[in-house]
């Protein structure tokens, strides 16, 4: 039994190495957020701020626009999310039910549609969203972000609809509900979790997005988040660490609350697309 | 060039189908109207912002588009890829792109192994070390470069200070020096791509039947047997998807490089997709630009063949 003790001893010493890995670059984050500037320019950094401040917060609400930045962020992922998952949640029901060309159509192009670099895709979208004047807003960005976020909507969501028995729409349907009824009093209740979890998870990838945002927002005011959080590093790659800590902090708490929510249900759907596909 | 159509890219909701579907007309093997209404809020711009473009995208690489030009582009054949070929930087970016990748990618899935068979016992602090593998899996990939930036700094770094503490020289500038960029921001991508990883593992492992392992337990088959001929074969098919993935996404990654270095010091770590981006947005050489996310997509799918192969071919086997 002398083993087993030591294994279990080698279990949390490994456990432990990966808490801190995993924890100290965030920990050192929210340390430099509450810094003062005398401190930051010390060359012996402390891990807990010797004299705390919020000055860093108020000065990077100072030098960036961040309000604006967090209600572009705010409306880019929340549309995003909503017309996601109203588009997706049909065709997903049709990806699960029926096996027919349309279906692996559907899913060769999930598949395919992550294995493309984004220039590729980003070029041409440029170019028409340029014609349809819709660079440098956020309702061109919306509608980037809802094809972008298509893919994996509908691979979680085809996994959710796998999950609601066909019997139960099949019992209903003898009833003589007609279709729409079915899905809507029978399939979207038992559905609603998932769809919920998948919009939320469509918020969050939308809300941490960079690429699209920094080819199609060209004016600060139409700016997301982490577009903003950028022009806090200088040409030279010279940055006002405080401030740049303080916003990077501001801007990762909704994601972290959201994401804390949906955890469970994520993971879940993930393994149901892939397993039963 | 390609005329697209994107006025319908704004899907209207689904409409009820007016007719009303009998349990007899259900059938399961064919798409009737009302499963068309059903498809296509979707389909329309799966067509039109997605399946066009990438065409269009393509197309564009025969090209001499460029940005702001006033004169009509005009289809230049292969050219741009013929001067793709003799263009060494690229390369060069393509060369760093497979290091970068590979080298996040295999670390990636042997941390994330590791921790989700951790995780899968039953140990203290289990819930905690749970919560902590998925935080960086929330945060923008914007923030997660910040935050390593502040961890690399030089002087008010914590990695430096925590090397003076430890008497181990004076430190360095990571992010700047030749020699140690490319490991520094790999890294960071190491530390980003874990949790999506471990997580998915974690879940092929809790679907491996507790029993059999127990039954090999009882065998006298020790841990790594157990591992072997137990979990591994039950967790193979999720490990395989979650590395091709992860090395096609690491291969075409853009944010965290961009933040963390730019692509220098001298283009050290100038990935293809960063390379690309300055070439296209900077530059305004969108043909160029196309065909270098040509060689990219034609790289990756001889990748993806040659795990498609590999995986038929072990699956023959077993």
């Amino acid at each position: 039994m002398r083993t087993g003790k030591l294994a279990r001893a080698g279990r949390y010493t490994a456990l432990v190495a990966y808490l801190v890995f995993l924890a100290f670059p965030f920990l050192w984050l929210v340390s430099t957020a509450f810094k003062p500037a005398r401190e930051l320019g010390s060359l012996h950094p402390t891990w807990i701020p010797e004299n705390p401040t919020l000055g860093n917060f108020r000065q990077a609400f100072d030098e960036q626009p961040l309000l604006q930045a967090a209600l572009n962020s705010l409306v880019a992922a929340l549309g995003a999310a909503v017309v996601a998952v109203v588009i997706a949640t049909p065709m997903a029901y049709v990806m699960a039910r029926h096996r027919g060309t349309l279906s692996r159509l559907a899913t060769g192009w999930v598949v395919v549609s992550q294995a493309f670099p984004f220039v590729l895709v980003i070029i041409p979208l440029f170019l028409v969203l340029k014609n349809l004047r819709l660079i440098n807003s956020v309702p061109g960005l919306i509608m980037v972000y809802v094809v972008w976020a298509l893919p994996f909507a509908l691979w979680m969501l085809v996994g959710y609809v796998r999950a609601v028995p066909v019997e139960l729409e099949e019992a209903a349907a003898v009833d003589g509900a007609g279709r729409l009824r079915t899905l809507v009093s029978v399939t979207a209740p038992l559905l609603a979790p998932g769809i919920v979890a998948t919009a939320l998870f469509a918020f969050i990838t939308a809300w941490n997005e960079f690429f699209f945002a920094l080819v199609l927002l060209k004016t600060p005011e139409k700016q997301t988040l982490p577009v903003v959080l950028t022009h806090f590093i200088g040409a030279e790659g010279v940055a006002d660490l405080g401030p740049l800590a303080a916003a990077a902090f501001l801007a990762t708490l909704p994601s972290l609350v959201v994401f804390a929510l949906i955890q469970r249900r994520i993971t879940g759907g993930m393994l149901a697309g892939a397993v039963k596909s | 060039m390609t005329d697209m159509t994107v006025a319908t890219a704004t899907p209207r909701r689904p409409r009820p189908a007016r007719r009303r579907t009998s349990a007899a007309d259900r059938e399961r093997r064919s798409l009737d109207h009302g499963a068309w209404f059903l498809v296509l809020p979707a389909l329309i711009p799966i067509l039109g912002l997605s399946v066009g473009p990438l065409l269009y995208g393509i197309s564009l690489a025969f090209t001499d588009a460029q940005s702001g030009r006033t004169e009509p582009t005009e289809w230049i054949g292969t050219l741009n890829f013929q001067d793709l070929l003799h263009d060494t930087l690229f390369w060069e970016s393509f060369r760093i792109g497979l290091v970068w990748a590979v080298g996040v990618t295999v670390p990636q899935f042997l941390l994330a192994l590791g921790l989700a068979l951790l995780l899968n016992e039953r140990l203290r602090l289990r819930w905690l070390a749970r919560a902590l593998a998925i935080v960086p899996w929330a945060m923008p990939e914007v923030v997660v470069g910040v935050m390593w930036r502040l961890v690399y700094n030089p002087d008010a770094g914590i990695l430096n200070e925590t090397l003076r503490d430890l008497g181990l020289g004076g430190g360095r500038d990571w992010l700047s020096g030749l020699a140690t960029a490319l490991p520094a921001v790999i890294v960071v991508g190491v530390w980003a791509g874990m949790p999506q990883t471990t997580v998915t593992l974690l879940a092929g492992l809790q679907n491996t039947p507790r029993e059999l392992h127990e039954a090999a337990a009882m065998d006298g088959a020790g841990a790594w047997r157990r591992f072997r001929t137990v979990t591994w074969p039950a967790i193979r098919p999720v490990a395989f998807a979650i590395t091709a993935l992860n090395l096609i996404w690491n291969f075409n990654s853009f944010a965290l490089v961009y933040v963390l270095t730019s692509g220098g010091p001298g283009g050290r770590t100038r990935l293809p997709m960063l390379f690309a981006y300055e070439e296209a947005f900077r530059y305004g050489q969108f043909g160029y630009a196309a065909a270098m996310g040509c060689a990219m997509v034609a790289l990756i799918s001889v990748v993806l063949a040659f795990h498609l192969v590999g995986r038929l071919r072990r699956g023959g086997e077993g």
